[in-house]
């Protein structure tokens, strides 16, 4: 398996702290990695960081063999921020009609990324009118427009109802079949099943990163949110 | 930068807009409305009508696309779209192009309906012709959107992207000369005159209406104008920053 994103003595600061700190990290191609932990932990500015929008204060951030954010990779990185952004006066069709546009991509591709999310694109019906996890949903089909080599997606699933939820969950596995990588967070432990790696974080650092049996292995744990409760209290235990 | 991708943040623009009519009619119908009352308030001196009435006609659109400007990108920064336009594959002139062409157009279609309103039905008279003053309407509310792009930077919210048009634009309609003649005003007051676009913006105006012409000094004005347009639209792509805290 190739390294898709390697990360290397990284550390970001934000309101005078230290956000994130990850001494190393690689992210597999053609895989499905979950990041997972609870709110506030700093997911979103890893993930920022990835993409290359977050200021760092240190490290080595590489995308496909470029560093993060270079012009090079703008085609190639597809990112969805946790925030739906999409415009909330214009209709689904106009919204992803203007960004297919933009990624130069044919017009055709906006009914089959509709179709992939399956959000309602009712003619007229403003984006606005939509509830939360639809237009998230929307915002996850303007990342898919493009067909990026990776994409960072900053909790897809919150909010959806079950079968949604496991609908993308299989057309993220889909992707990555194809040879895409996704790395998807969720604060919640439930969705670590279905990612074929895990990356736990907490406080700003990586507690592990593991594949779910090989985490359920080292815990002793079946259930995963029991795994990351052994992890959190093994390392308090260590800092004690 | 892509004239595709420039057109169509243009279109989206004007799409946006398109939904809200609301917001359109009021653009188009309130300049003309209030040059009318101001027709009327000086029923009794017509001739203060013909001074003041091509400046307010040609600075309507520098205050409409202000607030427009303003509140749009502030949207686009607040709402995330602007973030996850910078991570696409388009240039940032592209974005500022795209905003450019969709508020001129606007501002066209305001600047016909107050010039045919103020010319046509209310019997405004300029040496000049209704064209130019047309014209430089337009160059006006490209330099509004400049600014209201630039200024939405600076505000948080709504609110307060509201506030900066009393305080950016206010102090210079009341400086520019259309209210007072500089030369009446205190020294300093011209000296800061001389440094805001809108007296630039209003001079030329006034020349056009006045001389029926722009003349070497109107064509000045017309060029620092351009100059202050391209300066806020620099600063303001310097405050569409691919990498944030």
């Amino acid at each position: 398996m190739t390294e898709a994103i390697e990360i290397d003595d990284l550390r970001v600061r934000r309101g005078g702290h230290e956000a994130v700190r990850v001494p190393h990290l690689e992210v597999g191609a053609g895989a499905v990695t979950g990041l997972m932990g609870p709110s506030g932990c700093g997911k979103t500015t890893l993930m920022r960081t990835i993409v290359g929008v977050q200021r760092v204060a240190a490290g080595r951030v590489t995308v496909l063999g470029r560093p993060a954010g270079s012009a090079a990779l703008r085609a190639r990185v597809g990112y969805m921020t946790q925030a739906p952004s999409v415009y909330g006066d214009l209709t689904v069709r106009e919204n992803l009609r203007f960004y297919a546009r933009v990624l130069r991509v044919p017009v055709t591709k906006v009914d089959e990324v509709i179709d992939a999310v399956r959000v309602p694109a009712r003619a007229g019906q403003l984006v606005r009118d939509l509830s939360g996890g639809e237009r998230a949903r929307v915002s996850l089909a303007a990342v898919l427009l493009g067909e990026p080599e990776v994409l960072i997606l900053d909790e897809p699933t919150v909010g959806l109802d079950p079968l949604l939820r496991i609908e993308l969950w299989r057309l993220f596995a889909r992707l990555a079949e194809r040879g895409a990588t996704l790395l998807v967070s969720s604060h919640s432990m439930e969705e670590a099943r279905h990612c074929d790696r895990l990356l736990l974080m907490r406080d700003g650092e990586l507690l592990v990163a593991d594949t779910p049996g090989g985490l359920s292995r080292r815990t002793g744990q079946e259930n995963l949110e029991d795994a990351f409760v052994e992890i959190v209290s093994r390392r308090e235990e260590v800092a004690a | 930068m892509s004239p595709r991708i420039t057109l169509a943040v243009a279109g989206r623009v004007l799409t946006q807009l398109h939904h809200d009519r609301r917001t359109v009619a009021l653009l188009v119908v309130v300049p003309a409305v209030l040059v009318t009352l101001l027709r009327y308030v000086f029923d009794g001196r017509p001739q203060v009508f013909d001074v003041i009435g091509p400046g307010l006609v040609g600075l309507f659109p520098l205050i409409s696309m202000f607030l427009v400007a303003s509140i749009t990108v502030l949207r686009e920064r607040t709402t995330g779209t602007l973030e996850r336009l910078l991570t696409m594959p388009l240039h940032k002139l592209d974005i500022l192009g795209g905003y450019g062409l969709a508020f001129a157009g606007l501002a066209a279609v305001q600047a016909a309906v107050v010039s045919v309103v103020a010319f046509g039905l209310l019997g405004l008279d300029a040496a000049g012709s209704p064209w130019a003053v047309g014209a430089l309407a337009i160059g006006n509310a490209l330099l509004g959107m400049a600014l209201g792009l630039l200024v939405s930077a600076f505000a948080a919210t709504e609110f307060q992207a509201v506030q900066f048009m009393p305080a950016f634009v206010l102090p210079q309609l009341l400086l520019c000369g259309l209210i007072v003649p500089r030369e009446q005003m205190a020294g300093a007051l011209r000296v800061a005159a001389d440094a805001l676009p809108m007296t630039y913006a209003y001079d030329s105006l006034q020349r056009v209406a006045s001389d029926g012409a722009l003349g070497s000094r109107g064509t000045l004005d017309v060029a620092v104008l351009a100059g202050a347009i391209l300066l806020a639209l620099a600063l303001g792509a310097v405050t569409l920053r691919r990498r944030t805290t």
